[in-house]
């Protein structure tokens, strides 16, 4: 197996607030791999430590490489505009623009300069079908994306992101919004997107890294306890801790 | 509480909520009806194509001349300069602070933005008859630069404070996950500012817009001092101008109770709440045809 990604002693401060503390983790290609842990973790900040979306907030500061190719992404030369065009994000709640449904597939494409009206029909279409989505929207592509359900608009989010044709997709929490039905047609997409892409999943939930992940790392307090297989993990983990944690004793 | 009293308890906060709501509602008619009141005796003598249309206000001749299109134009005049001058310079402030500013510069700068909208209107008058209008004099060559232009750069400024405060407040409310969303499709904060950020507050901001239109159409201090008040249509922006309130305040003091002057000037009160009115009812309209189309929660 390929790394896609790789962590090497990554540590990240909130000002004086270490949240991170030297995490090395890599990310094979063309996999799944779940971070999974208490709330406060530091799961969450190492998937944004990934794309530089950490940056946001003020006051962020990383020590240690975040590898990319094998390429340090935190090089002064990296563009963090390009870089997250690679490494696509999805957020906890769905937050779709409020804007058509056409208008948000087209959004990534149109700001890296396609304006042609037949390509951007066609990369969202594309888009749309393969976050599974364009079935329920063919009809509708310019009424509002507010008007979908949470669970479509999780998947419009989706689409939104590979309509920019990313090589990584990070996705936080991203069905702890959603219905049982909706959760379910969610990890049935991860599974199929894995096929192209390299995907990160921060979740909650146990039995979804079970059941939607092939590695998954356990993180507590800001370090990460154990990272392995996830059949590994789930059925015969090396740490007191991560056995303490999937089987619910603490968390 | 038992439910016997809290049910009286709901009622009553019902029905004197209402009652509150209703009051608003009628002063408003009650304005209304006395602005026709005091101002339909004038059209036994002018008729209303007359009165809004007739280029001559001549109040002192024999017979006066009631026309009142020269005001009319004055006010549209200074008000579109002011609107231009606040609603620009207005949301390119508020961006600024929004989406550019670090924290303590926005707040330091708001703070000061807010307290302009403090200062006397006499004392911007004050200000543009003895600052502005000499500077514009020297720098444009002109006769004289109490005139339009002189007059929309004092309104437009007294404006800006209103339309500052209102665009921040609502580029500040667009969601973060906005934001973040179109950063991490690999939009420059620009792109993310113009494309997200501007179109997901444009209810506030023309909100904003409408009430600096406002704030411009109904001052009068301070536009009677810089204006220039000749009752003239005029041919440039550099021409003097007077408008509909600055008439008003101007003449109501000479004008005899029931008297055809006054019946005149609250004519041009009419005509004034009436284009009140009717920029309030495009925004109502501008407002819901946007926010149904693309369906804004």
């Amino acid at each position: 197996m390929e790394n896609k990604m790789e962590t090497r002693k990554l540590s990240v401060y909130y000002k004086n607030f270490q949240a991170l503390y030297s995490v090395d983790l890599p990310i094979q290609k063309n996999a799944v791999t779940a971070l999974i842990g208490p709330s406060g973790c530091g799961k969450s900040t190492f998937l944004r430590a990934l794309n530089r979306m950490n940056e946001v907030i003020e006051g962020t500061r990383v020590e240690g490489e975040v590898l990319l190719d094998g390429k340090n992404i935190y090089d002064p030369r990296v563009d963090p505009v390009a870089l997250r065009k690679k490494v696509g994000m999805v957020f906890q709640k769905p937050n779709p623009f409020p804007m058509s449904i056409f208008d948000n597939v087209a959004y990534g494409p149109r700001i890296h300069g396609i304006k042609k009206k037949t390509d951007l029909e066609q990369i969202v279409h594309k888009s749309l079908a393969a976050a599974a989505l364009w079935d329920e929207v063919k009809d509708r592509l310019y009424k509002s994306a507010l008007g979908l359900s949470g669970g479509q608009q999780q998947r419009l989010v989706i689409a939104r992101v590979l309509a920019v044709e990313p090589e990584v997709i990070l996705m936080d929490e991203p069905a702890s919004a959603l219905d049982p039905i909706s959760t379910a047609k969610l990890e049935d997409l991860i599974h199929q997107l894995k096929q192209n892409y390299t995907i990160v999943i921060v979740t909650h939930n146990m039995q979804q890294a079970a059941r939607v992940s092939d590695y998954t790392g356990f993180f507590l307090n800001g370090e990460l306890i154990e990272y392995n297989t996830t059949t590994a993990i789930f059925t015969a983990p090396r740490e007191k801790r991560t056995e303490d944690y999937i089987t619910g004793r603490f968390g | 509480m038992d439910k016997g009293l809290a049910g009286i308890y709901e009622n009553l906060v019902k029905y004197l909520l209402g009652i509150v709501a209703v009051t608003s509602v009628l002063i408003l008619l009650l304005i209304f009806y006395f602005l026709i009141r005091e101002g339909a005796g004038l059209f036994s003598h002018v008729s209303l194509p007359g009165f809004i249309f007739g280029t001559e206000w001549l109040p002192d001749a024999e017979p006066p001349r009631f026309g009142a299109l020269p005001l009319i134009t004055g006010s549209l005049v200074v008000t579109t300069g002011a609107g231009i001058i606040a609603i620009s310079i207005g949301i390119g402030i508020a961006v600024f602070l929004a989406e550019v500013a670090p924290r303590s510069v926005r707040e330091v700068a708001k703070a000061v933005i807010e307290l302009l909208a403090g200062i006397p209107s006499v004392v911007y008058g004050f200000l543009g008859l003895t600052v502005l209008a000499p500077l514009i004099k020297d720098m444009l060559n002109l006769p004289s630069a109490l005139c339009a232009f002189t007059a929309s750069i004092v309104l437009g400024i007294m404006a800006l404070p209103t339309v500052v405060s209102i665009s921040e407040d609502a580029l500040d409310a667009v969601p973060r996950e906005y934001r973040e969303a179109s950063l991490a499709l690999g939009a420059t904060k620009w792109e993310t500012t113009w494309r997200i950020v501007v179109p997901s507050a444009r209810s506030g901001l023309l909100a904003a817009s409408m009430l600096g239109l406002g704030r411009a159409i109904g001052e009068t201090m301070a536009v009677l001092m810089v204006a220039g008040n000749a009752t003239l249509i005029p041919h440039s922006i550099f021409d003097p101008v007077r408008t509909i309130t600055a008439d008003i305040a101007a003449e109501m003091g000479e004008t005899v109770h029931g008297g055809l002057h006054y019946q005149a000037l609250f004519g041009l009160g009419i005509v004034l709440f009436s284009i009140t009115f009717f920029i309030n009812m495009v925004t109502d309209i501008v407002f819901a045809r946007t926010s149904s189309k693309r369906g804004a929660s």
